[in-house]
């Protein structure tokens, strides 16, 4: 039985948790078994969404201390359900969550663990083959999991989701947190969500700026680029550094790691430690001044010129694409 | 109070993965290897900095490989941090690593353990939360600030879709994200007591080998960038449209 930890945010299923879903219900397929997904404080239109993904049972957990998600409490609800199901093969998402909870039922189980997988895993007798990305995205490695019980977190934005018929079975699921005494107390929330734009990591557009902007007075055609795309806005680390934009739209190595459809990268060189924050998108756009640019190298359209001209002529003719569509 | 930081030796950022042994092992050969800047920039910087505050009495960098990883070791002496100690073995994954850093913590009494968030090679982000599972010990992951009082812990997290503060007592594993401190250089005086600086070796304790890697591949790079003239952005956007797929 395969087990899958799935999770609400902002009143909807993630993407990434149902991308997990589809996931489990792939390895359930190659291994022959079922999949069983556990939801934490789901109503009924969330469940019915998670059962569309692939689940054939869904064990709902009410339970008001777990909308922490703080890892330790959550971990111990998915190790309650790993017991009761009997599960050899739990599926996370390598979301903020996954990598605080997957790790840790990890050491509790002494389940060997894959995380930030890329592709569907090879059963080669008792072990799993799961691929995942290392020396951040400048290659791939084949990793063996050789322990009775496997734990596999998939890298968000690997394959896109798909809904089918509803045809799963949802039973009421009881956690005990007692003895489990995390400690933590959230004194304060802060939102850096800005209305009507997806979340980085969940972005499958992404317009970029960076030094070559020479202000942040002129990010206004890049938010414009960004708005008639239906595209979500990120910046190189001098950018964020130097305050022109905020620290969470900062993508590369040290800040945010994304892989969107599309990242259209204006004025940023391109150096390696951008590189290694971007380099999982699917289609590159280069627009830079310096037509020896790195970032050239690791591109698929590139223009070289001025953003100032070549940003505003793009943003027409995107608007005059979107208005031919509809 | 003594903090425990986690590192791990990891190539340059800037180095040209190659592999050997018919792409089994990483090929280490004219390779500049580092602190995992995550465990230095953020995790050992600031532990430092708790240090220096008057905040705790010690800080112990522990790296789990084999001697050739010493020169890395001592250059977190050179930053600053007290001693240090390597378990002697060649850690096949995040498991083995994180079960024999927990078991030196445990040992030894450290409070809180301050690790990188993930390191550069393997990118699993996972040995933090695996220290904090085989400890039973709160995890507070992605933090970029962090300040302690006493025995509580006050640290701001990144979280979906935003931030949060929280509060925890002491002992605790913090996982540490840009925003925690400020890259530091070590001064002469750092670089000439690096040397003289105690460095415990000790054996592995019996683990298990969970996972083991079969072989690597180097990405594909991108083969052609298709240049694009900017008076011709209606070709672009139908490019993307009609070839890469993507709008």
């Amino acid at each position: 039985m395969i087990l899958v930890y799935t999770e609400i945010n902002k009143g909807k299923v993630k993407k990434a948790s149902l991308e997990a879903v589809n996931y489990a219900t792939k390895i359930a397929e190659l291994t022959g078994s079922s999949v069983t997904a556990i939801a934490i404080n789901a109503d009924a239109a969330q469940l019915e969404e998670i059962g569309k993904a692939g689940a054939q049972k869904i064990l709902s957990v009410k339970n008001d201390a777990l909308s922490s998600l703080d890892s330790m409490l959550i971990s111990a609800a998915v190790q309650q359900a790993v017991k009761a199901e009997g599960a050899k093969i739990i599926i996370f998402s390598f979301d903020i969550t996954g990598k605080a909870v997957a790790p840790r039922l990890s050491a509790r189980l002494k389940a060997g663990l894959v995380a930030g997988a890329v592709d569907f895993p090879i059963v080669n007798g008792q072990s799993l083959e799961v691929k995942k990305n290392v020396f951040s995205g400048k290659a791939t490695a084949i990793y063996s999991i050789n322990s009775e019980v496997k734990i596999i977190s998939l890298l968000p934005n690997s394959f896109p989701v798909k809904l089918g018929d509803n045809t799963s079975t949802v039973v009421d699921f009881a956690v005990d947190l007692n003895g489990i005494n995390s400690k933590i107390i959230i004194k304060e929330k802060k939102s850096t969500d800005v209305a009507g734009m997806v979340p980085l990591p969940e972005a499958e557009l992404v317009v970029s700026a960076g030094r070559g902007l020479k202000g942040p007075e002129n990010w206004g055609m890049v938010e414009e680029l960004a708005k008639a795309l239906n595209a979500t806005t990120a910046c190189s680390r001098p950018v964020a550094d130097m305050h022109w934009r905020p620290h969470h739209e900062h993508v590369g190595q040290t800040g945010v790691a994304i892989r969107p459809n599309l990242y259209i990268a204006i004025g940023i060189s391109g150096a390696i430690q951008h590189l290694a924050g971007v380099n999982g998108s699917k289609t590159i756009v280069v627009i830079n001044t310096d037509k020896e640019a790195p970032f050239f190298k690791s591109a698929d359209y590139g223009i070289v010129g001025d953003a100032f001209t070549i940003v505003p002529k793009l943003l027409e003719a995107v608007k005059k694409f979107k208005a031919n569509q509809n | 109070m003594k903090i425990l930081v986690p590192i791990s030796n990891v190539p340059d950022t800037t180095t040209k993965i190659a592999f050997t042994n018919g792409d089994t092992e990483f090929n280490t050969a004219g390779v500049q290897f580092i602190i995992n800047p995550y465990d230095e920039w953020y995790a050992l910087v600031r532990a430092l900095e708790l240090k220096e505050a008057g905040k705790a009495e010690k800080v112990t960098v522990i790296h789990v490989g084999l001697a050739e990883s010493d020169a890395t070791i001592r250059k977190a002496f050179a930053l600053g941090a007290d001693d240090g100690v390597r378990i002697d073995a060649e850690g096949p994954d995040a498991y083995f690593v994180a079960e024999q850093i927990s078991r030196y913590a445990q040992e030894n009494g450290y409070e809180l353990i301050m690790a990188g968030k993930e390191t550069i090679s393997y990118n699993g982000s996972s040995v933090g939360a695996m220290i904090a599972g085989f400890m039973d010990l709160p995890l507070i992951s992605l933090a970029t600030k962090f300040e302690l009082e006493g025995n509580k812990a006050t640290v701001e997290h990144d979280v979906d879709g935003g931030t949060q503060i929280v509060e925890a007592e002491l002992p605790l594993v913090i996982s540490c994200s840009k925003g925690m401190a400020e890259q530091r250089i070590p001064n002469m005086k750092g670089i000439m007591s690096a040397r003289t600086k105690p460095l415990t070796v000790i054996a592995a304790s019996a683990s298990d080998k969970l996972t083991n890697i079969k072989s690597y591949t180097l990405s594909a790079g991108r083969t052609t960038c298709k240049m694009i003239d900017e008076d011709h952005m209606d070709e672009l956007v139908n490019l993307l449209h009609t070839e890469a797929k993507v709008i």
